[in-house]
């Protein structure tokens, strides 16, 4: 039970808490500590004088100041830009090959590409670059319209049947939907692709093929399936495919055709963005 | 052990009021009215109750004023000494560079993912201040604290300038005389110029040093300089010059975690009231029979920094300075009685009192504990010190994504590697890799010829690819291989190891 008196050493009262014998002293509070606590009262009210504080029905007390977080941030981004300006300048006005020539540029460049890519490129490319179903991969060395850093600039200006007067056009023929093989001539045909990377099944159809290849397919793909990349047509006789290099997906390709399509960012995005895409895209790896 | 317990085996007179004093406590000893803090009547809240510590002399005040020039000397100058370490490296022997991030401390050099050393130093104090806590009670508070130092400093400019306790105390009765007001202009005049040394010596331990006090001098210093300048000085003419003992007393953890430390053989500060008691002043010729040796000159009182009555027992507010010990031990000599009246002594010897001295029992299992802690992680430490490396490799496997598919059917991997190089000198590496299928092809983006220079005492962050053919990829036996890279140095030709995982394609067996 709780019983207070004088401590004999300290001679002040005790709360008349005690545990196991020791007892808590009633010891008044220093008279500054008071001081120090109404000081900070008067620095609240300094505070609500200065800054925003109070929320009112709509909106709130704006303070003397007139500080606003919102608008700092808006100040610090626009200094940013402002301290990015001069490299961005330089980018917008260096041609490519100048720019990967100077460090300090081409880090800028790079940094700058890998953020614009995340903001504009990952939804189909993949955060890695990696590609996708229909979406090339930008890593390998396998390039539709070309990896060399001038063709990589003008894809992604352009982009590829976008409607840009300037975009990679041609496309690959539904040939069965169009009727202008039917479905065994497919199959062999389909057969003498796979052959070229030796991936066919069956011989037979796919010497067959040869023919319906060397009539239909090299126009745009070449005579030994090499592909072509002013058209934008795929080496045959390599192990990457965009759609997949099973049987049934290239029959599915040559009956229906394909043709991806990328915007043009020309317009979308400023002159030094895409130079900085364009540089990012071809450091990582697959560039040519 | 409460201090009610204390109060009954020492049975001294409790609330001595002034006024109950005799002129003089022995022929030629000055009885001192000195009130105890706790002597005056307290409401809810307590004004504070002006402490003037009067000057002590004895070995414990010596001991004291060279503690004081030494830690004083050693916050003061450390940043001016000066450490070679080669072009490339700052020469201050001890620096906290945050633009670099690096602490640099005469041999040794503290990189950001390092401070585990800081810790170690850390967890080294705290253990010696547990050690010294259980052996000798608050030695810290005592004499090293800069509390206490700082706090001792200002009180010798204060009686620099207004004399001892009774001058100030007379000055003080004429606040607003001509006398007055310049000793006090002048005494605090004098603590806002160490308040600003000492603030001006803080920022030197973050910067070169003879560089920023030419900057500071010429008001070209970073505006953070002056912030902190300004701070410092600030809390040290606060916490030093004004609030002195209340820091202590009200703002400090420490004395309440002392509790847990002491133990009936902590040799404490402490008023033998056996021999003291009872207590009463003293006139020539009068037998010392069936009396105590205190004379009740008060003069303990008077020297004790916070104001307290080390004969009431042990209290919260004693920081253990030993002041008192020299202010009795002067008494005692003057009225021809032993010294040590207040002595380093244990509880266990005060209960016995005089009915034997024991002998101080230094060696107890918490000392043994703190002891044997202090050596396990001072050792630790050592041998980390010992086996640092001076190049530690790092590499991050690119994982989005994890391999690249290639026209031939090969594979590639990309990395991100890590050289730090902590030697401070320029050196240049060759990568090479080591346990993969041949054929295995390393490029280093940027680096023609596979060599990365590394700047002294820097990072050099390089992006490898890694590719192996289709005949590679098919000797693989699994999707992810265990490689190595070897990292050589072209200089010396030391090699380093660094494992590695080569990703590919699971390992399938269709076309």
């Amino acid at each position: 039970m709780a019983k207070k008196h004088v401590d004999p050493s300290a001679d002040v009262g005790t709360t008349g808490h005690e545990w196991d014998g020791i007892e808590e002293l009633n010891k008044p509070l220093p008279k500054w500590w008071l001081y120090v606590f109404y000081v900070t009262v008067i620095w609240a009210i300094g505070y609500w004088i200065l800054y925003p504080a109070w929320p009112l029905v709509s909106g709130y007390t704006k303070g003397y100041l007139g500080y606003s977080q919102r608008e700092r941030v808006a100040e610090d981004l626009a200094q940013a830009k402002a301290a990015q300006a001069v490299y961005r300048n330089k980018i917008a006005a260096s041609s490519l090959t100048a720019i990967e020539g100077d460090p300090k540029l081409l880090s800028f460049a790079l940094a700058g590409g890998a953020a614009a890519f995340g903001d504009n490129c990952a939804p189909c490319h993949g955060r890695g670059a990696q590609g996708g179903f229909g979406y090339p991969n930008l890593r390998d060395d396998a390039w539709l319209w070309g990896g060399s850093l001038g063709a990589i600039y003008q894809t992604i200006q352009h982009g590829v049947r976008s409607g840009d007067p300037d975009a990679h056009g041609n496309q690959m023929p539904a040939f069965g939907k169009l009727g202008t093989l039917k479905p065994d001539q497919i199959n062999d045909v389909a057969e003498y692709v796979l052959s070229l990377s030796g991936n066919a099944d069956e011989q037979e159809a796919a010497s067959r093929g040869k023919e319906i290849f060397a009539t239909n397919c090299v126009a745009c793909h070449g005579p030994d399936g090499k592909g072509n990349q002013a058209l934008g047509a795929p080496n045959l006789t390599d192990e990457l495919w965009l759609y997949g290099g099973n049987k049934a997906t290239v029959v599915q390709t040559i009956t229906n055709g394909r043709g991806g399509v990328m915007p043009a960012w020309t317009g979308r995005l400023d002159p030094a963005t895409i130079k900085e895409l364009a540089i990012y895209v071809h450091s990582l790896g697959g560039g040519q | 052990m409460t201090m009610a317990d204390v109060q009954e085996r020492t049975n001294a007179p409790v609330g001595r009021k002034n006024g109950d004093s005799a002129p003089e406590a022995a022929p030629g000893v000055t009885r001192s009215n000195t009130p105890t803090v706790s002597d005056t009547r307290q409401s809810l809240y307590a004004g504070r109750t002006k402490v003037y510590p009067k000057e002590a002399h004895g070995k414990f005040r010596t001991v004291k004023w060279i503690v004081m020039a030494v830690t004083l000397g050693i916050y003061y100058l450390v940043p001016w000494i000066r450490w070679d370490r080669g072009p490339y490296l700052p020469d201050q022997a001890v620096l906290i560079d945050f633009p670099a991030r690096r602490f640099y401390f005469f041999f040794l050099e503290i990189w950001p993912q390092e401070f585990y050393y800081i810790t170690g130093l850390l967890v080294l104090a705290a253990l010696a201040l547990f050690l010294v806590t259980s052996i000798a009670g608050r030695m810290w508070c005592g004499y090293t604290c800069p509390q206490t130092v700082w706090t001792d400093l200002m009180i010798a400019v204060e009686r620099f300038w207004q004399g001892d306790r009774n001058a100030r105390l007379r000055l003080d009765k004429h606040p607003w005389a001509f006398e007055t007001l310049w000793k006090r202009g002048a005494t605090h005049l004098t603590w806002l110029l160490i308040a600003v040394a000492t603030g001006g010596a803080w920022v030197f331990y973050f910067a070169d040093a003879p560089t920023l006090a030419h900057q500071f001098l010429t008001f070209q210093a970073p505006t953070v300089a002056y912030l902190f300048v300004g701070m410092f000085t600030a809390s040290t003419y606060l916490l030093g010059g004004i609030a002195r003992e209340q820091v202590c007393i009200y703002m400090c953890p420490w004395p309440r975690i002392q509790g847990a430390m002491f133990d009936r053989d902590s040799l404490l500060i402490s008023y033998r009231a056996w021999r003291g008691e009872p207590r009463g002043p003293h006139k020539a010729g009068q037998s010392w029979e069936g009396r105590g040796d205190c004379v009740d000159c008060r003069q303990c009182v008077a020297v004790c920094p916070t104001g307290i009555d080390i004969r009431n027992g042990p209290q919260l507010e004693c920081i253990q300075c030993a002041l008192c010990i020299d202010a009795c031990d002067e008494i005692m000599t003057k009225v021809d009685r032993p010294t040590s009246l207040i002595a380093y002594d244990t509880v266990r010897n005060l209960e016995v009192g005089d009915k034997g001295a024991q002998p101080i029992r230094l060696i107890r299992p918490r000392v043994i504990l703190y002891a044997v802690a202090m050596v396990v992680v001072g050792a630790i430490m050592l041998v980390a010190l010992m086996l640092r490396p001076e190049l530690e490799v790092s590499v991050l496997h690119d994982r989005n994504p994890l391999y690249v598919k290639l026209s031939d059917g090969g594979v590639r991997n990309g990395f991100t590697m890590k050289l730090l190089n902590k030697r401070y000198e320029p050196r240049a590496f060759k990568i090479s890799v080591e346990g993969l299928p041949a054929g295995a092809k390393l490029d280093l983006i940027g680096h023609a010829g596979g060599v990365v220079p590394v700047p002294p005492d820097n990072l050099q962050s390089v992006t490898l690819y890694v590719t192996l053919g289709k005949q590679g990829v098919k000797a693989l036996h699994d999707d992810d291989t265990k490689f190595a890279f070897v990292i050589t140095d072209i200089a010396d030709g030391a090699k380093i190891e660094h494992k590695a995982t080569f990703n590919g394609p699971e390992v399938e067996h269709e076309h």
